[in-house]
């Protein structure tokens, strides 16, 4: 599901714009043109019914598994391992979420682990990202387009692929079991769908501002320190939210195979040998669970505008 | 602006460090993994040449073709349910119903939240004795016992579906629904006022406008789907019996669970050979669309 992630938003320039460039005479009439959408926009109480059906079932697919992992981390282990199967927690309690600590000592470091390398990831793919989309952006040289295409065929290509020359190259560089296993090929396969979206972003600055600045002696180098990026900010911001999002949720085959040691352990694999044991304490797993997933819960619920911006950027019409 | 090769070596060093960079974790890997699929690599240190060996090998098992077929069929499945889905869920979304905001950003938890987290959830769900699918349908009387979701091949193949459909959902619902809304509202309006239907204005207007979009989408979907490891990896490990072992799960346990590095290169390359074709259809596709996109 990754590359899928990453692929579909630079997917979305190119295909939408066939349809962004229709919009244009939709600016006509306004007063006309709002009368008639409130009416088109008007249901019967059977379409209404109909829709609300339709999403909450939608929605239900979506959410059961939170919920249904909330509720278990609220019932203590004796009703969790009882049937017949109930679903609220009679007696529930946060018990898990502080027995949770003392089953799993690690825990707190695992959260910062995995906070720590997507931050470090978010911090490289930037740092390579924004000098990169901007010679997409700006300069025309010869074979720009099929680097670009190059770029956008890694995405193609999952991790698990390249498991092994990999874990051969992470080992002669002695990288094996250090934060560095984790970050250098999570970074990697975030680096192409940022440079495409920053890209985008950066070609609807007017050019003229980059000539403005030549013709008053300023060097390539400053024009882009002081006139593209202080612009090109609330795309920056877009990108690392992207790729932030992107790492965390990632974290798993690398960390699975190019890293042994408990303390570098990020959640999801620290929690995994969790999951893998004999008796499985499921409550305090799932609590543990919520505490990983909070974060980006609030991510969402603060900078959902942002998250749809960043996959929708290419629909813009330009 | 002035000095045009100037211009292009600034171009160049702005790109080196990407450059290299993906050169470097992803291309240099690429080019090593063909060559190791020629040698009998393994844990020791040397290796020897060992030509066309491996792949005689993997084509004589039998098994292998047997993986192929099945991460076909599984990747079949998941794509085309993720699409349906997607496709529903933009529809629903799209209507201007009170709520609306508040229920696109509750269809993306999934695509969001640490991937293994809500594998997790969905193990706990296909649990037999204790789980919730099992038992929610004991309790309407739709089985009369215990399912254990992830113990027989047939229900784990299915189980590690749903689950995979689940993750890719919410992605494929957003970006439908972004070019959904993309398209100009005047023909709606135009078609409203001729006396179209809904109905008829959503199969007449919206889907043959979103054709374009789902097909990229179809493509994209399809090319991650081949590439899943995640989740039947956590689910199932490729069990039982193999009944789940798609081709990356097959390429895993050769290379690094038995450690037979230049077997697993070989397994790699079909995945890589297969993903290209993939992929030169999805390139070839983006030239058509933004080919007809500009006339």
């Amino acid at each position: 599901m990754t590359t899928d992630n990453a692929s579909a938003r630079l997917a979305t320039g190119a295909d939408l714009k066939s349809s962004a460039d229709a919009a244009a005479p939709a600016a006509t009439s306004k007063k006309r043109t709002r009368a008639t959408r409130a009416m088109i926009d008007r249901y019967h109480w059977l379409e209404l019914v109909g829709i609300y059906i339709g999403i909450a079932l939608f929605l239900f697919f979506i959410l059961a598994p939170f919920i249904e992992g909330f509720l278990v981390s609220l019932k203590p282990l004796g009703l969790l391992f009882s049937t017949p199967y109930s679903f609220w927690p009679k007696n529930g309690s946060f018990d898990a979420y502080f027995s949770m600590w003392q089953s799993v000592p690690m825990l707190g470091l695992y959260i910062f682990n995995s906070f720590f390398i997507s931050t470090i990831i978010t911090i490289v793919v930037i740092l390579v990202v924004v000098p990169a989309a901007y010679a997409f952006a700006r300069f025309p040289f010869a074979g720009a387009g099929m680097l670009l295409g190059g770029f956008l065929a890694v995405n193609m290509f999952s991790g698990a692929v390249l498991l092994i020359p990999l874990f051969r190259l992470m080992r002669t560089l002695g990288l094996l079991n250090t934060y560095w296993a984790m970050i250098v090929p999570g970074a990697a396969f975030l680096i192409p769908s940022s440079i495409w979206l920053l890209r985008t972003y950066l070609m609807r600055i007017p050019r003229e501002l980059d000539e403005a600045a030549w013709v008053d002696g300023a060097s390539r180098l400053y024009t882009l320190r002081r006139v593209i990026l202080p612009l090109a900010m609330p795309g920056i911001v877009v990108i690392s939210i992207m790729t932030f999002i992107g790492a965390y949720a990632q974290q798993f085959i690398f960390a699975l195979t190019f890293n042994s040691k408990s303390e570098f352990m990020p959640l999801p694999i620290g929690l995994f040998a969790f999951f893998g044991k004999q008796e499985v304490v499921w409550n305090e797993l799932m609590a543990a669970s919520f505490v990983g997933i909070l974060p980006v819960m609030i991510v969402i619920v603060f900078l959902q505008r942002y998250l749809v911006a960043g996959l929708t950027a290419g629909a813009v019409k330009q | 602006m002035t000095g045009t090769r100037n211009a292009t070596l600034f171009a160049f060093a702005l790109l080196a460090p990407a450059l290299i960079y993906i050169l470097a974790i992803v291309a240099y890997p690429l080019v090593d993994t063909v060559i190791l699929s020629f040698t009998n690599a393994a844990l020791r240190p040397t290796y020897d040449w060992v030509g066309w060996a491996n792949y005689q090998k993997i084509f004589g098992a039998g098994n292998f073709t047997e993986v192929i077929l099945r991460t076909f069929i599984w990747t079949f499945f998941s794509v085309s349910l993720k699409m349906i889905l997607g496709t529903c869920g933009a529809i629903l979304l799209n209507a201007a119903v009170p709520g609306q905001a508040l229920f696109r950003i509750l269809t993306m938890p999934p695509w969001v939240v640490p991937m293994a987290i809500g594998i997790f959830m969905w193990g706990w769900m296909y649990n037999g004795q204790f789980g919730m699918i099992s038992g929610m349908l004991q309790n309407f009387g739709l089985v009369d016992r215990p399912v254990a979701w992830l113990a027989y091949g047939n229900t784990a193949f299915w189980a590690t579906i749903v689950t995979d459909v689940w993750i890719g959902v919410p992605l494929v619902t957003i970006y439908l629904l972004a070019a959904m809304q993309s398209i100009p509202k005047d023909l709606y309006e135009a078609a409203w006022t001729d006396g179209a239907g809904r109905f008829y204005r959503l199969r007449r207007i919206t889907l043959p406008l979103m054709v374009p979009a789902l097909m990229t989408m179809s493509l994209l979907s399809l090319i991650a789907t081949f590439n899943s490891f995640d989740i039947i990896w956590i689910l199932t490990q490729g069990g039982p019996s193999g009944s789940t072992t798609t081709m990356i799960i097959d390429t895993y346990k050769t290379a690094i669970g038995s450690r037979k590095y230049g077997e697993g290169a070989a397994r790699a390359v079909v995945i890589c050979i297969f993903v290209s074709i993939f992929c030169i259809v999805y390139f070839r596709a983006l030239r058509k669309l933004s080919g007809s996109a500009a006339k």
